[in-house]
């Protein structure tokens, strides 16, 4: 056979080949071991309750509510749609940024009656990577303990405790940071009657 | 806290090391057709597809051929990957219609074909409101597998170059790429899969799930075969994300472990490789020399981009704001997971960052965009890496031998004005069509209107970011840059298309020349491939030539923002 011709033969019946392979087999089989082995995870992690979905323990969800903890301000569709994932991007000198971080800082005193100018926790005041971030940082958990329990007629000591179970992290002790997971602990004080 | 981060590079770092061994011997040894403990399940089956593709496995190709083949395969990927773009609509399973608001135009579909067939994976769209499930299984995920094997194959190519003596040939092309496929990223790719599966990472074909909040609001949560594509786009060192915000996506990486799976997906076989290199050419310390210096970049990488971040946005702390600098970051991995990420995906040629670039501080998107400008040679790209980094060697050679006036040599080779053209041509494509491209965006008012997000200083760094990450064939993005627009999707194809074939064809052709030459005794004029000198001479050469190219245009970008930020 002519050797253009012959080559262009093997390249496309390994191309089709590995096509079957890599994008075919792999992921069903992937797909069938998942399904059996992790169906819970392979499924999104989600939280029923009732005949409903709560959402999913891995993302996040807005709360605008003062008796819920309140998570990252988000960039993703009007803020956590988990249907369209997405950040600010912008710079960091970027008019936009400094004008939302004034406001969201302001707001973020006002509503957990801090003094103003006291300091607030970055993560309070910027948007994650994602829009879907479903953890603030423990500092930003704790001066949020307050204003929860007040809206709520609860004792401080029962949500701080609720915060401390909730707090997991760094991985291995040292992979990532800690962090809280804000539906987790809102449902976990919904759960307190 | 700079405690806790360094741990944790120091972690990564322990692991790859210890890898370095194990997994370089393996690729030794399925490359030079050892036996492996795979071949009782595997061999049936490429002995199967040698007969159905016609290939005569003993048949040893000159550089010339192979290259042909590599071309030859990698556009017929092309192609298919374009008609299951533009397809996509009859295909079955995936998301409803009406969540899929980015339509699959022409020139994107284009745009996509290329980034991913070449392992770029640059996207200008977001997969979960763009693209059906079948489409990323299909189109997406067979590419991640087979473009990552094509690099790897002509890695291996390259290393023959030095391995034999007095050869016309470099090794089978179709051979080295099943072998890749087979017996090296889909075994790796099922077990890593698995285990992000475990941690979280969904993997199934249901519609998108509405949720009702605590709240009371519903939540539209996407879904999809994301595990079936996150562990490939890494270890293809391709970088295409399922979702549009890939790695920072909970769903692709829900905590610090799959983090940091997922960077050593990425690293460990490019590492690995300097010591498949030292045993083919039967000089082991050679090949650790090459990992030392990879080692000592990426170190500084981090620690700068670390500083940066850690130190965090001065306009922020004026406004009695804490922390380091945390515009684009989720909190599960922090300062030091974000950090990692950035400097693990931009030396290694994968598009996966789990951060905004876009809005790190100056000096930490400097990190980033100067470990692509430098040719990906940290690492980098799957067998790309290698031979990015054995050049760039090759012109230290040549510029430490001018100087004492000798022919240079390296493993018994000679550096000669044949090898040398070749070297130039590699070298300086890359830069060129970054740099005129850059030129070409910031003239032309195409190239303006994607300045949606942010302009002045941080602006150009995005268009200049975006064709050094094309052109690296990496596919990071700062992804305010608005580019899914014809003049993007155009200009990033081509940018694509030179960093991948201008540096493999030149790399290939060297690997001929090299093959060709018998192995000279070492004179008293040789830097000897296995110590200090060398190591300087290389990192020294990289810089020089990263400097020389890009200085000016990261003096408009990231230095002139730095100033400007005091």
């Amino acid at each position: 056979m002519n050797p253009l011709l012959s080559r262009l033969r093997t390249a496309t019946v390994l191309a089709a080949s590995f096509f079957v392979l890599a994008g075919g087999v792999f992921p069903l089989v992937l797909w069938a071991l998942s399904q059996i082995a992790f169906p819970r995870q392979a499924n999104g992690s989600l939280i029923h309750a009732d005949q409903v979905i709560l959402g999913s323990r891995l993302i996040g969800q807005a709360f605008t509510d003062q008796r819920y903890f309140q998570p990252r301000p988000s960039a993703a569709g009007s803020g956590y749609d988990a249907a369209a994932s997405g950040a600010s991007n912008f710079g960091p000198a970027n008019p936009r940024l400094l004008d939302d971080v004034q406001r969201l800082a302001a707001a973020y005193r006002a509503v957990n009656g801090l003094a103003e100018g006291a300091a607030v926790p970055i993560d309070a005041v910027t948007r994650s990577g994602s829009g879907l971030d479903p953890h603030i940082s423990v500092g930003n958990a704790q001066l949020q303990i307050a204003r929860v329990a007040r809206a709520r007629g609860l004792d401080t000591t029962v949500v701080r405790a609720l915060v401390r179970i909730h707090t997991k992290g760094p991985a291995l002790g040292v992979l990532g940071d800690r962090g809280v997971n804000v539906l987790l602990l809102n449902i976990a004080l919904d759960s307190i009657r | 806290m700079i405690v806790h981060s360094l741990l944790q590079y120091g972690l990564f770092i322990v692991i790859v090391v210890a890898l370095v061994k194990p997994v370089g011997t393996y690729l030794q040894r399925v490359f030079e057709g050892q036996h492996t403990w795979l071949d009782p399940v595997v061999g049936p089956l490429e002995r199967a597809l040698y007969r159905a593709a016609g290939v005569q496995p003993s048949h040893e190709m000159s550089a010339r051929e192979y290259a042909l083949s590599l071309v030859c395969f990698t556009f017929l990927n092309a192609v298919l990957l374009y008609a299951i773009l533009r397809l996509q609509n009859v295909l079955p399973a995936g998301p409803d219609q009406r969540f899929l608001t980015t339509p699959m135009r022409p020139d994107l579909a284009l745009n996509t074909a290329i980034s991913f067939s070449t392992a770029t994976s640059w996207q200008a769209y977001a997969g979960e409101t763009t693209l059906k499930y079948a489409a990323q299984v299909l189109g997406l995920v067979t590419q991640n597998i087979v473009a990552g094997a094509s690099g790897l194959a002509v890695g291996i190519a390259f290393i023959r170059g030095f391995a034999r003596r007095e050869s016309a040939t470099i090794g089978n092309f179709w051979v080295d790429l099943t072998r890749a496929v087979l017996r090296v990223l889909l075994p790796i790719a099922l077990a890593g899969s698995l285990l992000l599966v475990w941690q979280g990472v969904p993997m199934n074909f249901s519609p998108y799930v509405h949720a009702v909040t605590l709240e009371r609001h519903t939540q539209t949560i996407a879904q999809g075969p994301v595990a079936a594509l996150v562990f490939v786009e890494n270890l293809g060192t391709n970088g295409g994300g399922f979702f549009g915000v890939n790695g920072a996506h909970p769903y692709q990486n829900p905590n610090g472990f799959t983090n940091l799976l997922e960077m050593l997906a990425i690293v460990v076989i490019p590492a690995a490789l300097t010591h498949t290199f030292g045993r083919m050419v039967r000089q082991r310390r050679a090949g650790w020399v090459l990992f030392a210096v990879m080692l000592s970049l990426f170190v500084v990488g981090l620690l700068i981009c670390d500083l940066a971040e850690r130190g965090g946005n001065p306009a922020l702390r004026s406004m009695g704001v804490s922390g380091g600098n945390m515009e684009g970051k989720e909190v599960r991995f922090g300062i030091g997971g974000s950090v990692l990420t950035a400097v693990v995906t931009s030396n290694g040629a994968t598009g996966a960052y789990n951060s905004m670039h876009d809005s790190y501080t100056p000096i930490g998107v400097l990190v980033p965009l100067s470990n692509m400008a430098l040719g990906e040679i940290v690492f980098g790209g799957l067998g790309t890496g290698l031979f990015s980094l054995v050049i760039i060697a090759l012109v230290g050679l040549f510029l430490a031998g001018l100087m004492v006036g000798r022919i240079p040599e390296y493993l018994g080779k000679k550096i000669g004005p044949g090898e040398i053209k070749l070297a130039m041509i590699f070298t300086l494509a890359f830069p060129l069509v970054i740099l005129l491209l850059t030129a070409l965006a910031v003239r032309a008012p195409a190239g303006l209107e994607g300045l949606t997000t942010n302009s002045g200083a941080h602006g150009f760094t995005e268009i200049l970011f975006a064709f050094t990450s094309a052109a690296a064939n990496n596919g990071q993005s700062m992804a305010g840059l608005k580019s899914n627009a014809p003049f993007y999707n155009v200009t990033t194809a081509w940018a694509m298309i030179v960093g991948r074939f201008f540096l493999m064809i030149p790399a290939l052709a060297l690997a001929g020349r090299f093959a060709a030459q018998r192995r000279r005794p070492p004179s008293a004029g040789t830097v000897p491939a296995d110590g200090l000198t060398f190591a300087a001479l290389t990192i020294g050469a990289a810089i020089l030539i990263g400097a020389l190219c890009f200085l000016p245009f990261l003096t408009l970008g990231p230095i002139l923002e730095y100033l400007s930020l005091r």
